[in-house]
């Protein structure tokens, strides 16, 4: 009951419902008695901290009803809702994880394009084969040099000329433009050659030297660097004066193997892979070892030099239009003056004949 | 008025818990802290949340005699509502704020310490309110927090006189500051 008193007289001090009188002696009373004092402070204290809380739950009721007042007012927006709002307040709030996820996506189909295109660009090359030969059979070359021994021997008059050992590891066709000894071939068949021979049908081999390569057009020409060689003065082939039509039979000679080979077919379209202008489609059966190799019409024309085929397609073949020798002659330095063969001995002749009378002239590129 | 003595004027209607006061306090100030939070990844709720937070720091410092603010209004409740907000996102943990007003703020780390050990006060009383039981509860409320006079009081819980209502009242306290003070000093 002390305590309750005490209470009491605290709340009614703290409320200023005390008379000057008992103020006085409820002061006394807390200055003489420390356990009152403590008392009184604690109690103090927890009527403070309810006074508090009394503030703000009224503080807060306070809130709420402003609140709902100026909801109603549509001063302020407290539904989020609102139609007219709603995209609004989507962009607004999600505006990051959107900027985010964009760029995430941007960076996606970046990497996606660029890897497309990388492996496209594999690809495209993967699909058209150069047909040099890099995988040279040694036992054929063996062969094929015993042979001739063999053969020229007994006959006494001709000898192979003795080379230095000589190991190739690419094989491809060439032929004749100039009799000085001038051979054009492709490009990418002496690219990376240090050395290189020319050899014939007879099996005469010849030192040979890149005195023109244009990766561009796929070009090159070769001379004749040898003292066995002799020149040809007459070439029996010419070249185009006319673009050739679409079917117009063509045949190639070449070299796939230790052995020229003939092949036959005809001309697909006016543009080559891609729609590279600068070549031909043919259709004809060429492997590795036939680049280099021209491109021969049925009046012993030359249109094109065979370069490359493709690879997942059957009979597809590129062959770089002959007009491009013509630059690549502009191109080259003076000092190796080139003259073009002009009469065409070839015309109106049958095919072996054609052949008989060509295949002197087109010429197995090794080199290592 | 100057702005000076308006804002005098209105911390000192807040602080009497006057509607006036914090209608005004609302209208200016509502409106940028909803956009604020809402370019921030928050809800309008949030806002309403946060903004009614700040607004009782702001009730709670102008209610101290000593209180003087030295920044506008606007600045210490966006001060108050960025802070507010900003730990909240890092609770959430969610990335932090892209958007930002460039406007000043005023450091109101300390305020805020206060006022959560006062939001923890709070929520003891409230915790030791509900312990005791009724009628205990409902007097004490009814007193202290309602402010209703004791003849009410009596009335409604259908005590015959005051007195007798006041002794229940102090005996209830005394329960529910036993029960504060047992939890209050276990928490420090």
């Amino acid at each position: 009951m002390d305590d309750i008193l005490l209470l009491d007289a605290i709340e009614r001090y703290r409320n200023g419902e005390m008379s000057p009188q008992e103020i006085t002696f409820f002061e006394e009373l807390r200055k003489n008695n420390p356990d009152i004092d403590q008392l009184a402070a604690e109690h103090n204290f927890f009527l403070t901290e309810l006074q508090n809380l009394s503030d703000i739950k009224s503080f807060k009721h306070s809130l709420n009803e402003v609140e709902s007042k100026l909801e109603n007012e549509g001063a302020i927006t407290l539904k989020e809702a609102k139609a007219k709002t709603k995209i609004v307040y989507l962009w607004n709030r999600y505006r990051r994880t959107i900027a985010v996820a964009a760029s995430i996506a941007g960076i996606v189909s970046i990497l996606t394009a660029s890897i497309v295109s990388m492996y496209s660009e594999q690809k495209k090359s993967a699909v058209l084969t150069p047909l040099v030969d890099h995988k040279i059979n040694i036992l054929e070359t063996k062969v094929k040099q015993i042979e001739n021994t063999l053969n020229d021997v007994p006959a006494g008059n001709k000898t192979i000329p003795a080379k230095p050992k000589f190991e190739a590891n690419f094989r491809a066709t060439g032929f004749l433009i100039d009799g000085n000894g001038y051979i054009i071939t492709n490009a990418h068949v002496v690219d990376k050659a240090r050395n290189i021979i020319v050899q014939n049908k007879k099996g005469e081999q010849f030192f040979a030297k890149s005195v023109y390569s244009n990766k561009l057009t796929d070009l090159a020409i070769l001379k004749i660097d040898d003292t066995s060689f002799r020149k040809v003065i007459n070439l029996p082939y010419t070249f185009p004066k006319y673009s050739p039509e679409l079917g117009e039979h063509i045949f190639t000679l070449g070299y796939p193997r230790e052995e020229v080979v003939y092949g036959e077919g005809y001309l697909s379209a006016k543009s080559g892979y891609f729609g590279d202008t600068t070549s031909y489609q043919i259709s004809i059966s060429v492997n590795p070892g036939n680049s280099g190799g021209p491109v021969i019409n049925k009046n012993g024309e030359i249109i094109g030099i065979i370069s490359s085929k493709e690879t997942n397609a059957d009979g597809v073949v590129f062959a770089i239009k002959s007009k491009n020798i013509y630059s690549a002659l502009k191109d080259l330095k003076d000092d190796d003056s080139i003259k073009i063969p002009s009469t065409n001995s070839l015309k109106g002749l049958d095919r072996v004949k054609q052949i008989q009378k060509l295949e002197d002239f087109v010429y197995m590129i090794k080199g290592n | 008025m100057n702005i000076y003595e308006q804002e005098k004027a209105l911390l000192e209607g807040l602080a009497a818990n006057e509607k006036d006061a914090i209608e005004t306090i609302y209208r200016d100030n509502y409106t940028m802290i909803q956009s604020f939070i809402v370019k921030n990844n928050g809800y309008p709720e949030d806002a309403r949340d946060i903004f009614q937070e700040a607004m009782i720091v702001l009730f709670e410092k102008a209610k101290l005699n000593s209180f003087v603010l030295s920044c506008q209004i606007k600045t210490y409740l966006y001060s108050v509502c960025r802070r507010l907000w900003l730990k909240k996102l890092q609770q959430k943990s969610k990335y932090y704020p892209a958007f930002e007003y460039l406007k000043e703020t005023v450091p109101v780390e300390d305020e805020l310490e206060e006022h959560e050990k006062q939001n923890a006060d709070f929520s003891l009383m409230e915790k030791a309110l509900a312990k005791i039981g009724e009628p205990c509860k409902s007097i004490l409320e009814a007193y202290y927090i309602q402010k209703k006079s004791m003849p009410d009081i009596a009335e409604t819980f259908g005590y015959t006189n005051a007195d007798n209502a006041k002794t229940q009242k102090y005996k209830c306290l005394v329960r529910l500051k036993k029960i504060f003070f047992a939890q209050y000093k276990n928490g420090e």
